[in-house]
């Protein structure tokens, strides 16, 4: 199968964020990047699935700064076979805008799946992928957490609040991925190595208005520092008493 | 003064909390725009608009009610697309819906369709002119976003419990909509798998008791359940080294790649406080930890904690609990 992955590079998740002096981002210094959690497990799901079918073509596409060449090139070391480089000075915080850009170089590129995170680490929003497949027209499947394709059809599975769906949809899709379908593999050295000579085309990405910006960042209110009650089951009486009295819950 | 068009979602027929709080989102903002209309898109099959009224209470003015056998099960792009072509006859300010499993498939594909720009999973909504200023907090609960969306109009998720569903009576007008047919090729549904009956969902539930590792094997969870019974009607939940081991589903984890929840009681049970799982209920009114690990990271947000064995605690705690509710 020919499978596209769209990845976000972003922060290391267990970070301690500090805010950039601008009060309008974080401060990027020091900070491990790497691809996003979601769409590393699409980058795997899209290994695992043109392995399973016996061969095909896996292409990974980002958009941003020149840095983003570094997440495609991990995602060539763990076996992708090519990347695209969509460039843009920053990645805006306008979920659609990224999706027109990306829609458009994925247009024609015959792709039979298109894979993308549930959503980003940073952004947190959900939206690129879904507005992706809008924009090509395609059948969509959100927060997928199990995939397979038979018989030329996607097979899906999608966590409800409380419930889950079974879904199966025609080729060519767009899939965004939950946890569950696939942990990502750990490049080889050999892969590392293999992924220098790999193919990676640049050019300018189509971000036309950007119309979701960000004014402010701050960091959330602190929790009071944590109490310990006591030891072992002596200290039931007074958990249920501040149950009762202060958290007022019983 | 615009009217905005809000998402009323249901699932087996009936309107779900989430419905109410977008009303409630999408009734604050109309006002702000100094006094439209909020019009409520209400959709199902034959007989969901005996529900309209439910939300004329929460202020919706109109409720648009779309009918169809098809709508017994989410039909994710029919659904977006009759949205979408109402939209179209009205200058709505925003479009509101919930940050819930159906809003978050739904808001990208009618923000796509409309050209509109989107905000997700936001906490707070200000309005002045063709402007809307949100927060939606973000990287994973860590660091609060101020977002600016320019322009008329816009698609808008709210996140569950965010808003709460406020009164404020309506005598909503109803009106039948045709249900539009899918533009786009659409994925079948072919099975709905239910979860566990009888527990609040865990992005509803006021209570809930939570189980790590430190429980040991599958079976103890029975432990977590017992306390979930102690207090009522509360939900359970896991951390990923559960699910991953498969003592409980996938649905249940609590974190950063799981469930994100913020209820009034938290109980955690056996459970470290790795960051990613913190991630996903550092908001909660009250953190209660068990561990018999005084140093484990959890006991740093817990507001009360006990250091011990779950497998001793946790019994005498339900008794405790059991003892204290009497009457309920
Ligand atoms: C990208 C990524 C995403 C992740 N997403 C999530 C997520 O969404 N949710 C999530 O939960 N995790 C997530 N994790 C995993 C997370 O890092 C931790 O590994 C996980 O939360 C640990 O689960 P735990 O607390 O059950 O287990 P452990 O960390 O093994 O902790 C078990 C605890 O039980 C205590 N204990 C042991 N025996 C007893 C006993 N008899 N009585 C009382 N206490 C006892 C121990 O002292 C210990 O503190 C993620 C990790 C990564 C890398
Ligand atoms: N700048 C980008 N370049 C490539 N893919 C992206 C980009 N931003 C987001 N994505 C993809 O879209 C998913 C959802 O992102 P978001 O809508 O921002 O939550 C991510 O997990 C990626 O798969």
């Amino acid at each position: 199968m020919k499978i596209a992955v769209c990845i976000k590079r972003t922060p290391d998740s267990e970070s301690r964020f500090k805010i950039a002096s601008t009060g309008a981002s974080i401060d990027e210094a020091g900070l491990k990047f790497d691809i996003d959690d979601f769409a590393s497990y699409a980058v795997e799901a899209a290994l695992q699935l043109n392995e399973k079918a016996g061969g095909g073509e896996t292409v990974v596409y980002a958009l941003g700064p020149d840095n983003v060449q570094e997440s495609l090139r991990k995602a060539m070391s763990m076996g992708v076979d090519r990347a695209v480089h969509l460039k843009a000075d920053k990645v805006p915080a306008d979920g659609i805008a990224i999706a027109k850009a990306l829609a458009a170089e994925l247009k024609g590129g015959g792709y039979d799946l298109v894979l993308f995170g549930k959503h980003a680490f940073d952004s947190s929003a959900g939206v690129v992928g879904t507005a992706t497949a809008e924009f090509l027209g395609v059948a969509c499947v959100t927060a997928a957490s199990e995939l397979r394709v038979e018989n030329g059809a996607g097979v899906a599975r999608r966590e409800l609040e409380g419930a889950a769906e079974m879904l199966t949809f025609p080729l060519p899709a767009v899939v965004t991925i939950d946890e569950g379908v696939a942990r990502p593999r750990y490049p080889s050295l050999k892969g590392i190595m293999a992924a220098k000579k790999k193919p990676l085309e640049s050019k300018p990405a189509q971000l036309g208005d950007i119309r979701v910006t960000v004014q402010k960042a701050e960091l959330p209110p602190e929790r009071p520092a944590g109490r310990i009650l006591g030891e072992g089951v002596a200290a039931i009486p007074e958990l249920v008493k501040l149950l009762q009295t202060e958290a007022k819950v019983l | 003064m615009a009217n905005v068009l809000v998402f009323a979602e249901t699932r087996n027929g009936e309107l779900r909390k989430i419905a109410f709080e977008a009303v409630t989102a999408a009734r604050q903002l109309a006002d702000a725009t100094g006094g439209g209309e909020v019009h409520a898109f209400l959709a199902g099959a034959p007989g969901v608009g005996a529900k309209a009224a439910q939300l004329g209470i929460y202020g919706a003015d109109v409720v648009f009610v779309a009918e169809s056998a098809d709508f017994a099960q989410f039909a994710r792009e029919s659904f977006a697309a009759t949205i979408a072509d109402r939209a179209k006859l009205d200058a709505y300010r925003a479009i509101v819906l919930g940050f819930s499993a159906q809003g978050r498939d739904l808001g990208p594909r009618i923000a796509a369709k409309l050209d509109l720009p989107i905000v997700s999973d936001v906490t707070e909504i200000a309005s002045s002119g063709d402007t809307l200023t949100v927060k939606h907090p973000g990287y994973a609960n860590k660091v609060v976003l101020t977002l600016v969306v320019s322009g008329p109009s816009a698609v808008i998720s709210v996140r569950p419990s965010a808003f709460t569903a406020k009164e404020n009576a309506k005598p909503a007008r109803t009106e039948t909509i045709a249900a539009v047919p899918a533009k786009t090729p659409v994925v079948t549904v072919t099975e709905i798998k239910e979860g566990a009956k009888g527990r609040p969902d865990l992005g509803e539930a006021s209570i809930i008791i939570s189980g790590g590792r430190g429980l040991k094997a599958a079976e103890n969870f029975k432990l977590v359940e017992d306390l979930a019974d102690a207090f009522g009607n509360a939900a359970v939940g896991a951390t990923r080294a559960v699910t991953d081991d498969g003592w409980r589903p996938h649905s249940d984890q609590i974190g950063q790649t799981g469930r994100q929840v913020s209820p009034q009681l938290y109980v955690a049970l056996g459970i470290s406080g790795a960051i990613q799982h913190l991630a996903g209920m550092r908001t909660s009114k009250t953190i209660v930890a068990i561990n018999k690990d005084k140093e484990a990271p959890i006991f740093k947000v817990a507001d009360y904690g006990i250091v011990g064995d779950v497998l001793e605690v946790v019994p005498a705690l339900t008794a405790a609990i059991h003892e204290a509710r009497k009457g309920h």
